[in-house]
């Protein structure tokens, strides 16, 4: 049984939350419903992540095994394979033609990065609003159209893919970019420390540096001194220069980003956000005010968007900002 | 299963709830007082302005109260120093999107974003407003004023939900805004429940405040004034008074004391309402003409079916509705009786509602050319001019309204409330076909505030199908059936407003199902304990009938009933932001 095996390879999703495959797999099948939705999320809105793409490109049969594998597993199961606008554009005939003759289907999205949130997708599928929904009901009991919704990265079932031809080797992909040598997607063990990524990829500088991991926008800040762990969230390590960045001009990247993409529902995103790139943009940045800003997002947002905006902030905030001054 | 009782734990305190509510219904529920905004018991939780959040024991993170679920055992904190602290900037947050304009607001000592600022001792301009040049909206007797709206969006739930569909969300993030619908096929029917369930006041009818306080200087003119069966019933929640206190007579005097020179009571015209349509009923069925019949008191309904049913226009009863009803009486019969020229009769109508205002400009409305009603005011606007001229309610002595067109039945006191006219009229229904009035007089089963009541009422050889709605997304379970099967029912009445008249978009604030119902207990109390309960009975109406219009047939189609029209698509102003 395919499920055994991924418990017994201890996958867990490379979306970036990193949930148990093996259990997201046992609730879907296991609740209560006739008809049940696997859905394959390759909305990838995390700058600085391009992984997904990477693998569409390079090996998209092996990522239709993976949800094939899926829908075999949970009876009664359709496919949907969620693209972001431009993937699907590149991709659409490659993969229709791989997934010729099961029930699964292409869905172009067009909203960008809250889309990949996956209550945001369920919305977006149904052809609501793109905004999230509240949980619980988690999509495994209650997803797409009520149904018992399976929900995972494109990465997650490529291994599946992988661990049913026994080839997995707990090796998960990254993608490297900023201030390197080297950039570029690349396959590594799951569990390096980030500093032996960078080193083994040609790209641990000889300058002074930070990095920002698990994603462009709401990926955590790290020093030198917190390589030393496995990457978290999604499958990205930024490298700065830390003599040549502009923490305000990064901050602001990541504001504008914010403010373009937060869905408008919550007050502490929509608002919060709003302020946080106010500051930034009339260049009148106050890290106290901005905490409290940062505090609420943190702690009240509806969606992990919010927290999220938090994520880089806080860190960027309490390890670069005060040194800076 | 949701009976089932629990216990958890609130603030240290044991407290015994109904399993499957959620933190925040189970805190009311034991008086224990959570901050909301975005929540309002008629809506769905939609757990986005972030205010209500609390602690769970054992959990890292806060919850929001509206949308969590309590659990046998729950330990929840709802007051603390981080709690405080993030409700403190949220406000702050939401504050920033609201442009004060506290002394000219419907919500006035009730407003909660007041009460939590100070609460939390938010600085209500840490950021500046970032709406203060955004637009008013203003359609028919509706406007809304974006510079002071949160985003909540509790109005496009509710206006979805009252059918009219008109108020839309579009584009996202902080761009996100709410706007009157340009789409042609869609219009505010001006049911105002989007200004009852808008947490900051940034909905509100036009006032007319200004115009009354010239008029009523104005010695010229003689001033008369009409209110509707449920304010009486209402007011006295402006003046600080509980829910469903009844205030007559003190209303009464409370208008003298504003300078109305005569004070007339809508309920008296509901009697001539029922008594026609009554009529009208018994005509329809015995000459197998179109059925069923609709009711037309709610100006809200009417404008629902001429802009978005026009083909249900030959429904409509052709009775006027008692507000104007009332107002084509004074101008006719009793500027007759009085010897005074019409023209110089002014009418101020107080109404629970905010679609009367539209009521009284319609064209067809006109009686020897003249508007029936000049002035609408609401329960608010009412409470307001109150409270300007330091009139108080409760010091006040009761006083009765003015003969001959204050003295009404206990029919016309429960139109006020869901099914009240169609109770009144099966009463006089059953006189005019059988000679004798119903044993019991109580139409129970049109009772109540269920949003959707069927009843069959047997009237001698005729079984009567009958169906009541309250809230348009109820009327339209009605039109649905009807468009399944035409013949369902007989007669049918609609009010637009959850729970009728007495859940009126021009009702004081707040309102929920517990506060109609109070206020429609009201009503039936007074009906209960009237000596006359039915419109037939109406001694001043019968003489009225009698004396001025005997028989003419064509007098009583002239001043008690109207005509309907097809209704475009109203224009929406935009008026820009003052500095």
């Amino acid at each position: 049984m395919i499920i055994e095996k991924i418990k017994a390879a201890n996958l867990r999703g490379c979306g970036g939350a990193g949930f148990p495959t093996a259990l997201k797999w046992e609730m879907v099948r296991d609740a209560p419903g006739e008809k049940k939705y696997v859905i394959c999320n390759v909305s990838e809105g995390e700058p600085a992540v391009t992984k997904d793409g990477y693998l569409l490109a390079k090996h998209p049969e092996i990522v239709i095994d993976g949800v094939k594998l899926a829908l075999s597993a949970i009876k009664g199961s359709l496919g949907i394979i969620y693209l972001r606008k431009d993937y699907y554009k590149k991709h659409k005939t490659r993969l229709k033609s791989l997934a010729a003759g099961s029930p699964i289907e292409l869905f172009e999205e067009t909203c960008g990065y809250l889309g990949g949130e996956e209550t945001t997708l369920l919305e977006v599928i149904e052809g609501n609003r793109a905004e999230p929904r509240f949980k619980p009901p988690y999509p495994p009991q209650s997803g797409l159209r009520g149904c018992p919704t399976l929900i995972n990265n494109l990465e997650t079932f490529f291994w599946v893919a992988k661990i049913a031809s026994g080839e997995y080797i707990g090796n998960r992909f990254y993608t490297i970019c900023g201030d390197v040598k080297n950039p570029g997607v690349f396959e590594l063990n799951k569990d390096y420390p980030i500093v032996k990524i960078l080193r083994e990829t040609g790209n641990l500088p000889a300058f002074e540096f930070f990095v920002q991991a698990g994603g462009g926008a709401s990926g955590q800040i790290l020093l030198e001194s917190e390589l030393n762990q496995p990457l978290c969230g999604a499958g990205s390590i930024a490298v700065f220069d830390k003599k040549k960045t502009n923490l305000c001009g990064l901050m602001k990247k990541w504001s504008r980003f914010f403010i373009n993409e937060n869905c408008g529902k919550c007050v502490p995103c929509r608002e919060g956000v709003y302020r946080l790139d106010e500051m930034l943009k009339d260049g009148a940045f106050d890290a106290e005010s901005a905490k409290a800003i940062i505090a609420v997002l943190k702690e009240t947002s509806f969606c992990p968007f919010g927290r999220g905006v938090a994520n880089s902030f806080e860190s960027l905030i309490n390890k670069l900002w005060n040194q800076n001054k | 299963m949701e009976s089932e009782q629990i216990e958890i734990m609130i603030d240290g305190r044991s407290v015994k709830a109904q399993a499957g509510k959620s933190i925040l219904e189970a805190a009311a529920a034991a008086n224990i007082e959570i901050p909301a905004l975005c929540h309002h018991p008629d809506l769905a939780v939609r757990a986005n302005c972030r205010i209500c959040v609390v602690e769970i024991v054992g959990e890292k993170g806060v919850v929001p109260a509206c949308a969590t679920k309590i659990r046998q055992g729950m330990q929840i904190i709802t007051d603390n120093d981080r709690l405080r602290a993030l409700r403190k900037t949220n406000l702050e947050l939401i504050m920033s999107q609201h442009r004060e304009e506290c002394a000219d607001c419907v919500w006035l000592a009730e407003c909660r974003l007041l009460k939590y600022v100070t609460q939390f001792k938010a600085k209500i301009d840490r950021f500046s407003d970032r709406k203060k040049k955004f637009a008013t909206y203003k359609f028919g007797p509706i406007e809304f004023d974006r510079s002071k709206c949160i985003d909540c969006r509790n109005c496009v739930e509710i206006c979805s939900r009252q059918q009219a569909n008109f108020l839309e969300l579009k584009n996202k993030g902080f761009r996100t805004v709410i706007e009157p619908s340009y789409d042609p096929k869609k219009d505010c029917i001006y049911c105002g429940q989007c200004i009852v369930h808008c947490p900051v006041g940034a909905i509100e009818a036009v006032g007319e405040f200004e115009e009354i306080r010239n008029l009523l200087a104005d010695k010229k003119k003689v001033m008369v004034v009409q209110f509707a069966p449920s304010i009486r019933a209402s007011i006295g929640e402006a003046a600080g008074m509980p829910y469903g206190s009844v205030v007559t007579g003190q209303l009464v005097a409370g208008l003298k004391k504003l300078g109305f020179n005569k004070v007339f009571d809508v309920s008296t015209a509901a009697d001539f309402t029922t008594i026609e349509e009554a009529e009208e009923l018994v005509d329809r069925i015995s000459q197998k003409k179109i059925l069923p019949m609709f009711t037309s008191c709610c100006p809200a309904w009417v404008k629902y079916v001429e802009f978005y049913r026009p083909d249900l226009i030959p429904n409509l009863t052709s009775v006027k509705s008692p507000q104007n009803m009332l107002g084509s009486l004074i101008k006719t019969y009793w500027a007759q009786k009085e010897k005074i020229d019409p023209r110089n009769i002014v009418v101020v109508s107080i109404m629970p509602c905010t679609a009367k205002k539209y009521e009284i400009e319609k064209p067809e409305a006109r009686i020897n050319g003249l508007k029936p009603i000049d002035t609408v005011l609401t329960t608010r606007e009412l409470g307001r001019l109150f409270r300007l001229n330091k009139i108080d309610l409760k010091s006040l002595k009761a006083e009765s309204a003015d003969d001959p067109l204050g003295v009404h039945t206990g029919a016309g006191v429960i139109y006020g409330a869901t099914g009240g006219v169609m109770e009144s009229a099966i009463r006089t229904a059953y006189w005019r076909l059988t000679g004798k009035n119903m044993a019991d007089l109580a139409c129970t089963s049109v009772r109540g505030i269920v949003g959707f009541k069927k009843a069959q009422v047997k009237i001698g050889d005729l079984t009567l199908k009958a169906a009541v709605a309250n809230g348009m997304e109820n009327a339209k379970l009605i039109l649905d059936e009807l468009a399944e099967d035409p013949k369902a029912y007989d007669y049918i009445e609609i009010m637009a407003c959850p729970g009728g008249c007495i859940g009126g978009g021009g009702q004081p604030l707040p309102v929920s199902d517990e506060i109609r119902k109070k206020r429609a207990q009201a009503l039936y109390q007074i009906d209960c304990e009237k000596e006359v309960r039915v419109a037939h009975e109406n001694p001043q109406v019968l003489k009225i009938y009698d004396d001025f219009f005997a028989k003419d047939q064509k007098k009583i189609h002239h001043i008690l009933h109207t005509r309907y029209k097809q209704k475009q698509k109203s224009r929406i102003a935009t008026i820009r932001q003052k500095d």
